[in-house]
């Protein structure tokens, strides 16, 4: 599904840059001589919750060397509703979902998420072993009929109709394209998933 | 006139159905003004600081429906804080408590809570016609109270607001007995809806003519849906993913067959373009059209479709259509009166029409008299030709992606182009610039934009002058917006009556200080002066001397507000 403008990479920062100055320089003194007026203009602001919202803040641009000009964004440019700046978003989350799948992981407990990209394991196997290494505790063996026995966790799945799965149930493909983020159940709750099932 | 009882002026008075004639109807003699008042059904509050609810309820006691709006237009590109205000519930509050028999409510960039719209639903028996235009601080829930409890329910339009979705519950609050739906749009919602409840609302919904289905929707349901309401006037299709070779497309291809109504087409939320092909057969009938929601959608695919849409009238277009499809619309939409051209990827400023374009559209479509244009690059040469072809313009806004980008030909800052733009539309109402604008461009506003409403400006102008020449010149200005402007305290201090004569004036990242804002408060009562300092908490004992960063002033006979958040300061 393509658009109007091609994604030859996602971070374009020459091409993201926004400056004041003629094109082609990064000189304000040769605007003012070549327009012939004062140029008075402020210094750009820093963007702020304009970058949250997209979920994933870009890193800034100080590692340009050629041009001194700032490049930050600037904040409420363009002029467009936020409501239509959301529904264009897709296709960004397009591109990131070809570099990347980041889901959020919560555990039971712990007093904020985590997030990890499903796209650079290969199986269930690494991808438990990854969440036990990042929560520090012990999944336990997967079995069809009782789910994860051996510990007091489950790790689960919210797929796409909102329902919350266990993992493993699926073949490792459609667990991938079904997954919309993870959540490691304790306790009694995580054990009702196994019994009796 | 003292002749006439007030049954027959009244009578007369119905035929005047505008607000600014009724303001003018009202002005005449003292009769006239209680007449006029007591009748007047329809009121438009621009500002809803402007004026308290009890003094609009005294005035009109008939009033049936109001048009409320809250927050600085500038609030829609993030530059006004979340709660700096706009809340109706006061305004619904003090309708209730006076049993007004409120039966449309409109609200433009306000914060509705869902108590707010259970105490709508409740206190309002013939409540008909609810419209929610970008605003926010509702939930589903909200909505399920209106759909349960208006029992006389034509019209439930949600027009690009962020509401929290608490899953499709809501639409099945419709009870069976609801059967007055002329208008439903709900395309904003996130969420699932119960599809099962939509079709059966649907289908007991003969009068339905306005549908906007949002991306929840799917192509089969979408099919059956036009089978049921086959009158539609105005469809806004949600998620239109399938393969053209599927049974339910050819279902889809006979259905729409069926909707030779349909005027006016929107949505395509999600696309899969092939399909597009199933509509052409509505397109010669279209008068408006507005993809611009539609990011999958090639420029081929879209000129494919507009080469059917002969009788276009309005067209919201992304700018993948580019130069060339933008000659196709001008080649064919001659009807055409608005056009808004929006960026498709407004952060990598790879804007794909550019002056070619505009020129394209301004000599093939005569009637054009309002457009939106996103674009790369703009040639004073072209806006020139635009002046030249199109005199009738009444809205112009261009945008430039790059702020201050100069004249791509000639380096020249764009004062002549839009200078001519005002020298030859002379019935200019709307006005929004862009690239590179020195003091000049302002001279030519003040000399010749008569009729200009409403200017925004950003990174434009040179020196105070800039913003004299406007404030001097244009007499009828209501609304100036000014961003990141070299502007400061002579020019905001040079005629402070004008700001009685105007609804209201932002100005931001200007060169205006403290000291400068106090002494307009002071000498302007009934003006309220807010300062917005969203990062610090408010210094009462700041330096007079510093510049403020955002500063937004109003006329009100309603004094102070009191629901403003620490971070606004009225002076």
């Amino acid at each position: 599904m393509g658009g109007g403008a091609a994604y030859e990479n996602d971070l374009n920062f020459k091409a993201t840059e926004l400056r004041l100055g003629l094109p082609g320089t990064g000189c304000t003194n040769e605007e003012q001589a070549v327009s012939g007026a004062k140029n008075n203009k402020r210094p750009l602001l820093e963007t702020r919750e304009e970058r949250g919202s997209k979920g994933k803040s870009d890193p800034q641009h100080d590692d340009q060397e050629t041009d001194p000009a700032p490049k930050a964004r600037i904040v409420g440019w363009p002029p467009i509703r936020s409501y239509r700046k959301n529904s264009l978003q897709p296709k960004k989350a397009e591109a990131e979902a070809a570099a990347g799948m980041y889901v959020k992981v919560s555990m039971d407990g712990a007093p904020y998420l985590r997030k990890i990209d499903l796209k650079v394991y290969k199986g269930y196997p690494e991808l438990l072993k990854a969440l036990e290494n990042m929560f520090k505790l012990t999944i336990g063996e997967y079995s069809e009929r009782e789910g994860y026995k051996g510990s007091e966790y489950a790790p689960t799945y919210e797929d796409k109709e909102g329902d919350w799965m266990l993992v493993g149930d699926v073949p490792w493909d459609m667990f991938l394209t079904s997954c919309k983020k993870l959540r490691i159940m304790k306790g009694s709750e995580a054990r009702g998933l196994g019994c009796g099932v | 006139m003292n002749y006439f009882p007030d049954e027959v002026l009244e009578h007369i008075f119905d035929f005047v159905t505008s607000q600014r004639d009724r303001n003018s109807v009202s002005q005449v003699c003292k009769p006239w003004y209680k007449i006029e008042s007591s009748s007047r059904p329809k009121v438009f509050v621009g500002n809803c600081y402007a004026i308290s609810p009890q003094r609009v309820i005294e005035r009109f006691p008939g009033l049936k429906s109001i048009t409320l709006k809250g927050k600085p237009h500038f609030a829609d590109f993030n530059l006004v804080p979340h709660d700096w205000g706009g809340f109706v519930y006061p305004w619904i509050e003090a309708f209730a408590r006076k049993s007004v028999g409120l039966e449309e409510l409109k609200l433009k960039r306000m914060i509705i809570s869902d108590e707010c719209l259970e105490l709508i639903s409740r206190s309002f028996p013939n409540f008909k016609s609810l419209v929610l235009v970008s605003c926010d601080g509702f939930t589903t829930d909200g909505l399920a109270a209106i759909a349960s409890n208006c029992r006389f329910l034509r019209e439930l339009d949600l027009q690009e607001n962020d509401v929290e979705d608490h899953r499709g519950h809501w639409l099945s609050c419709f009870p069976d007995t609801c059967t007055s739906l002329v208008s439903l749009n709900f395309a904003c919602l996130k969420g699932e809806v119960n599809l099962a409840a939509l079709e059966r609302l649907i289908a007991r919904s003969p009068n339905l003519r306005s549908l906007r289905l949002n991306h929840a929707v799917p192509l089969d349901v979408l099919q059956s849906i036009l089978i049921r309401a086959p009158h539609l006037v105005d469809l806004g299709v949600g998620s239109y993913v399938n393969d053209p070779d599927s049974e339910t497309y050819n279902k889809l291809v006979m259905a729409i067959r069926n909707c030779m109504s349909v005027k006016s087409l929107s949505g395509f939320l999600e696309v899969a373009p092939p399909c597009l092909s199933a509509f052409h057969l509505i397109c010669p009938n279209l008068t408006s059209l507005n993809l611009s929601y539609a990011p999958g959608i090639h420029g081929t695919e879209l000129i494919k479709l507009i080469r059917h849409c002969r009788k276009l009238q309005r067209l919201w277009i992304l700018d993948c259509i580019g130069d060339g499809g933008l000659e196709v619309v001008a080649s064919t939409c001659k009807d055409l009166q608005e056009i808004r051209v929006f960026p498709s990827d407004p952060y990598i400023g790879n804007a794909a029409v550019t002056e070619a374009g505009l020129v394209a559209l301004s000599s093939g479509c005569p009637k054009l008299h309002s457009i939106l244009y996103f674009c790369q690059q703009m040639t004073n040469a072209a806006l020139i030709t635009v002046a030249k072809n199109c005199p009738n313009f009444t809205r112009f806004r261009l945008c430039i992606l790059d702020p201050t980008k100069p004249d791509a030909e000639t380096n020249q800052p764009f004062d002549e182009g839009f200078g001519a733009i005002v020298h030859s539309c002379k019935g200019l109402r709307r006005l929004s610039m862009a690239g590179l604008l020195t003091d000049q461009v302002f001279l030519y506003i003040g000399m010749h934009a008569k009729q200009l409403e409403m200017l925004s400006i950003a990174f434009a102008g040179n020196t105070d002058k800039g913003m004299q020449y406007l404030l001097n010149g244009c007499k009828k200005l209501r609304k100036l917006e000014i961003r990141d402007c070299p502007f400061g305290n002579a020019a905001l201090l040079m005629d402070v009556g004008k700001y009685e004569t105007m609804r209201s004036l932002w100005m931001s990242s200007c060169e205006v200080t403290l000291e400068a804002c106090k002494s307009l408060a002071k000498k302007m009562p009934r003006l309220n002066v807010e300062i917005i300092n969203e990062n610090d908490q408010m210094d009462v004992s700041a330096d007079d001397r510093q510049k403020v960063e955002k500063m937004f002033l109003y006329r009100t006979l309603a004094g102070r507000r009191k629901d403003a958040p620490e971070f606004v300061w009225t002076l």
